[in-house]
């Protein structure tokens, strides 16, 4: 039976699936139990098991995620910051502990650093509202890339408009990867922010942000990492990177919608004027002036989404839990397989890096002379969701010379038994389409 | 039949593969651009008049069967009449897909192959994108 947590049905403790309780050397049952802590992976779709290949877009939720929402409404609800009683105590430290764990996630200095949003979007338009309103002015340089998210380009629009800045780009080759002998020409003391994808979500590319962040530094930029499909996939440590900033999604990473975060260095999170004004991110308000407090809260007007970060802090748990070294190294091998496989066929096209090491678990792919929207139709009566489109990336789409493609993206949770049914599923597109042709 | 089958079918993988009136018309009496941003679908159209009556449509597109067949039937099922006509087939076709009408039309029966098309409710756009060009095409004043 579902698991639904409208019904007030909730398991026993005892029935709930915890990793952790699995030894860990027993590889094919912890993976079992990992499918199970799941509970959407047992649904059907039109009758065939649920092949979940969409998780660039969203992941699915473990079990502990769902339950720590209901138990916050059920036990601890109520606002955050403001109240004496009891409940509001409670509510505020659950919710501040998530920003602590947070903060270690990424390995943060201090927690003072992180700031909830709605979304890695709403992210990275505080970072360009609050911080390039405030710094940038006429001739300033931004530099993006071609294979950016829409979430990482309007933003930098809207600034180009209002501010006169420059956006420049740094381009891609024919395997997807970024051409960095042309850094140095992009670079100049004009460049005040270079603002990029850790890894692709179009292409599956994992850039060298390292060596980028270096790179501008040397010239005095800023680096804003969207790490929208990084975070959740593989270890990031925003010290080690040494990004100013970092922008990521709760629910791409096993947490509910309605939760991104933005990571700044506190120095800059102090200098930067405020996102929005309202309750919450004061100090003293008269009638016609007011202070603003200190970061994060500076940032965080209104009551925020308490409810959802808290569920959020289930999924850094349970991603803990996993390890992210783990979770990265099931992921690689993922990868590895499926790049293998897909490039045996001659008539699948993929896109991205064909080094799996520097190719993330998203698998962008056409069919020749077939559209990815059709493929998507197909596949889905067989229960396989895959994405079809350009993905929130027209400029990259353009660049390729393609519409959209069709794009199957992993988790850890997904194994190689469903890569090759979205193999053979292939093959039923290919029937319907190559019968008609063969007329 | 089982509903990918009756999505795609004959008619449709033909129409996909083996587009009609395909190419553009200059000093068209009316033109169209339509495109469906969430999947890229890009349909344009050219229209060009004769004694009242349609003469020509041509068509250039980029997109999934169901839109790419919706368009080349589009052609066959308008050329010939009269514009009032036309948008009387074209609010008949719109019906038939998003309020459940019939797409029985006795002049291009090839269209009846859509109703595919229906157990699909996010391919429905797909399918009407074309002809919600040819309505805006209406609205355009190329020569003007
Ligand atoms: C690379 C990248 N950046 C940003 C985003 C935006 O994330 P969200 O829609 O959660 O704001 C996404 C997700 O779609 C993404 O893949």
């Amino acid at each position: 039976m579902m698991t639904d947590i409208h019904s007030g049905n909730i398991p026993a403790a005892s029935d709930i699936p915890e990793t952790s309780r699995v030894p860990a050397s027993d590889g094919a049952k912890i993976f079992k139990k990992t499918r199970d802590d799941f509970p959407i992976l047992k649904r059907k779709i039109y009758g065939k098991p649920l092949i979940y290949l969409d998780n660039a877009a969203t992941s699915q939720k473990p079990f502990s995620v769902i339950q720590a929402i209901q138990t916050y409404y059920e036990n601890s609800n109520a606002n955050i910051h403001r109240g004496v009683h009891h409940l509001a105590e409670e509510a505020t430290s659950a919710y501040e502990a998530v920003r602590k764990k947070t903060a270690a996630f990424i390995h943060a200095k201090d927690h003072h650093s992180i700031l909830f949003t709605r979304n890695c979007t709403e992210a990275i338009n505080l970072a360009a509202f609050s911080w390039g309103r405030k710094f940038l002015k006429p001739g300033d340089e931004i530099l993006l890339t071609e294979m950016e998210h829409h979430s990482n380009l309007i933003p930098w629009h809207f600034l180009k408009n209002e501010k006169g800045i420059e956006l420049k780009f740094i381009p891609f080759n024919e395997e997807g990867i970024l051409n960095l002998s042309k850094l140095p020409e992009l670079l100049s003391s004009r460049t005040k922010l270079v603002s990029l994808t850790h890894i692709s979500n179009s292409l599956g590319t994992i850039n060298p942000i390292k060596q980028i962040i270096e790179a501008a530094h040397e010239k005095g930029a800023l680096v804003l990492i969207d790490g929208a499909q990084s975070v959740p996939h593989l270890p990031v440590d925003v010290q080690d990177l040494n990004c100013d900033f970092l922008a990521f999604s709760s629910h791409k990473m096993l947490g509910p919608t309605g939760v991104g975060i933005l990571y700044g260095k506190l120095e800059l999170l102090e200098a930067m004027d405020p996102f929005m004004g309202g309750g919450e991110m004061i100090r003293e308000v008269w009638l016609d002036h007011s202070t603003y407090s200190k970061p994060p809260w500076k940032y965080e007007a209104g009551t925020p989404n308490i409810a959802d970060t808290i569920g959020f802090g289930a999924a850094l748990d349970y991603l803990n839990q996993t390890g992210m070294k783990e979770i990265q190294k099931q992921e690689e091998e993922l990868t590895r397989f499926a790049l293998q496989r897909f490039s045996a066929e001659k008539e699948i096209k993929v896109y991205g890096p064909q080094n799996f090491k520097i190719h993330a678990g998203i698998i962008s792919f056409n069919l020749e002379g077939i559209h990815p929207h059709d493929v998507g139709t197909i596949l889905d009566q067989e229960g396989i969701a895959i994405r079809a489109g350009h993905h929130c990336t027209q400029p990259l789409m353009r660049k390729l010379g393609v519409s959209g493609t069709a794009r199957a993206s992993f988790y850890f949770y997904n194994t190689k038994e469903e890569v090759e049914l979205l193999l053979q599923s292939i093959q039923k597109v290919f029937q319907i389409f190559h019968h008609a042709a063969a007329r | 039949m089982l509903p990918l089958d009756e999505l795609y079918q004959e008619v449709i993988l033909d129409h996909y593969k083996n587009p009609k009136n395909q190419g553009t018309i200059e000093n068209p009496d009316y033109k169209g651009h339509g495109v469906n941003p969430l999947c890229g679908d890009d349909v344009e159209i050219w229209i060009k008049l004769e004694n009242g009556k349609i003469k020509s449509l041509k068509s250039i597109g980029k997109g999934c069967a169901v839109s790419q067949a919706s368009l080349s039937m589009m052609g066959e099922a308008l050329q010939g009449k009269s514009i009032e006509e036309a948008r009387q087939a074209v609010e008949k076709f719109k019906k038939g897909m998003l309020e459940g009408g019939e797409l029985h039309f006795e002049e291009y029966p090839d269209l009846e192959a859509l109703e595919g098309v229906k157990k699909f409710p996010v391919r429905i756009k797909c399918a009407v994108l074309p002809w919600n060009t040819f309505l805006e095409a209406l609205e355009s004043h190329p020569s003007a």
